[in-house]
């Protein structure tokens, strides 16, 4: 490997980073404007222009409290919950396409940290590993609201992660491939060449489950506020509530990412061959990444504050009687399918 | 060179974290050391350049068991060192039995098929996946679906323990 492929990719993983985090700030900000409009109420427009610095007055304000550890609490894992949370959540991206490919010096640059061959598995592994976050944080904190809102949480994200596992795999069918490059190639051309169209149980199933899995409303089961006092981090404060705080966020970020490149073409401009145009191509194709992923992070946004919370038998009901069986049906249908063309 | 000073250092913290799963009288840090032993093993996959498996590991052990060992540890309250009685001779012996006959069965296979434990891994890792499942379904078809059978009645077994009355 010589100097400058190393720099492209010391510059990519800035790059991916950087945005990821710049995300989370403005989600942060979209959220308490978004809900303000739907109730009717202004949000925050004081600091900056429409508010706009109030993410940054945030951020200040949790590094400026003082950072309480409880008595009683088991302080190694106590400490240790935010970062297991954190880590997987800003490393998911990294093997998200977000761009077609660039010329630059010479050279094609794949606008993606990781070209992996395994991408799909790597992201739900490593979305797999956050639940432990979740679940030491509430047990460490040796309170109950905390511990209920651990086991909760492990439950729920065990039962959704089947479900949306199998959704996945009827698109693994229908690609070939678990490279997510090779899904999104094979999105390409004409709008109806999205899989949503071809799969639009899957992405129902899907769209739900990621739901569960980012612990969001209808699903937010783990942190009820009404029955829990904040759930599994109740005991948290300062910089290291901030850190579980920004890890939900950028655990939405990657499951929207992860809808667009799965079931909307990810970077794709329907109708549009982005090679054939050089570098405006490659900025076009960003442009409708990011523009694809807003739509879904303000649906995140828009479903929390439409949708009142599920009972906890309910969600257990919907995820195992409903959502898995579905899901199981769909891949057997995907794969008569592909079966009975492949026999012609 | 570098290759082979990953490969120590991983297999340093697979097996160190392994001795202290066992040595650790809590159970919520033997737990999370089995997790770190996971993690060490699906790094020496990857050096095997046997992505898949690596990242199943991680998913499949450090992601669902695991996180299903910890709820159970939990819902039970094991947190106290005392939980466990101190001596268990029976088990002890049993497993000091097992670990020293799997043992002497490697050294035995290392003495005299060398060849064996060599064998390059390209077969699952240049093709991936596919090889993979090719193999699953044709080669070893019978273990494959004798496993299943397991854990089908393993299941079986599961919702019958727990819920007598149905």
């Amino acid at each position: 490997m010589d100097f400058l492929s190393f720099f492209i990719i010391c510059v990519k993983v800035l790059l991916v980073f950087a945005g990821t985090l710049l995300a989370v700030l403005i989600m942060v900000y979209a959220e308490r404007r978004v809900s303000a409009f739907m109730q009717g109420r202004l949000g925050p427009n004081r600091v900056g222009p429409q508010g706009l610095l109030q993410p940054i007055a945030d951020g200040i304000k949790f590094l400026m409290k003082e950072d309480i550890i409880p008595d009683g609490v088991n302080k190694p894992i106590y400490l240790l919950a935010p970062v297991i949370m954190l880590i997987p959540a800003l490393m998911t991206f990294a093997v998200i396409p977000f761009g077609s490919t660039i010329t630059l010096f010479d050279r094609d640059i794949i606008l993606q940290v990781a070209d992996v061959n395994i991408g799909i598995l790597y992201i739900l592994a490593l979305t797999s590993i956050g639940v432990y976050g979740i679940v030491l944080a509430g047990w460490a904190s040796n309170s109950k609201y905390t511990l209920i809102g651990g086991l909760r949480s492990s439950a729920q994200l065990i039962s959704y992660e089947l479900a949306l596992g199998l959704s996945v795999v009827s698109i693994i069918l229908m690609s070939g491939s678990l490279r997510l490059n090779d899904i999104v190639a094979d999105q390409q051309g004409h709008l109806l060449s999205w899989y949503v169209f071809k799969q639009p149980l899957a992405f129902l199933i899907f769209l739900i489950a990621t739901y569960a899995e980012t612990n969001r409303l209808p699903f937010d089961l783990a942190e009820a506020e009404q029955e829990l006092v904040g759930g599994y981090h109740t005991e948290y404060s300062s910089m290291k509530f901030a850190m579980f705080f920004m890890s939900e966020y950028a655990n939405m970020i990657t499951a929207a990412a992860l809808t667009v490149t799965l079931f909307f073409g990810g970077w794709d401009v329907p109708l549009l061959d982005e090679k054939s145009l050089g570098i405006w191509g490659a900025m076009l194709s960003v442009a409708s990444f990011i523009l694809k992923m807003g739509f879904f992070l303000f649906l995140f946004i828009w479903i929390r504050w439409t949708f009142p919370r599920f009972r906890y038998d309910q969600l257990m009901k919907l995820g195992w009687k409903v959502l898995l069986p579905l899901s199981l049906i769909n891949i057997f249908i995907t794969g008569g399918y592909l079966t009975l063309a492949a026999l012609k | 060179m570098s290759l082979s000073f990953l490969f120590y250092l991983t297999a340093t913290i697979a097996v160190a974290s392994a001795i202290f799963v066992v040595l650790n009288r809590n159970a919520v840090y033997s737990a999370i050391l089995l997790v770190l032993c996971f993690f060490a093993l699906a790094v020496l996959y990857l050096l095997l350049e046997a992505y898949f498996l690596a990242v199943l590991e991680v998913f499949i052990y450090a992601g669902a068991i695991m996180v299903l060992f910890l709820f159970a540890i939990m819902l039970l309250n094991l947190g106290h060192e005392d939980a466990l009685p101190k001596f268990m001779y029976l088990q002890r012996a049993l497993s000091v039995l097992m670990v020293a006959l799997f043992f002497f069965g490697i050294i035995l296979i290392m003495l005299h098929e060398p060849g064996v434990l060599h064998q390059p891994g390209d077969t699952f890792s240049a093709g991936g996946i596919h090889v993979l499942g090719e193999a699953l379904f044709s080669k070893y078809l019978l273990p494959f679906e004798v496993a299943s059978l397991l854990l089908l009645v393993a299941l079986i077994g599961t919702v019958y323990l727990a819920k007598r009355k149905i």
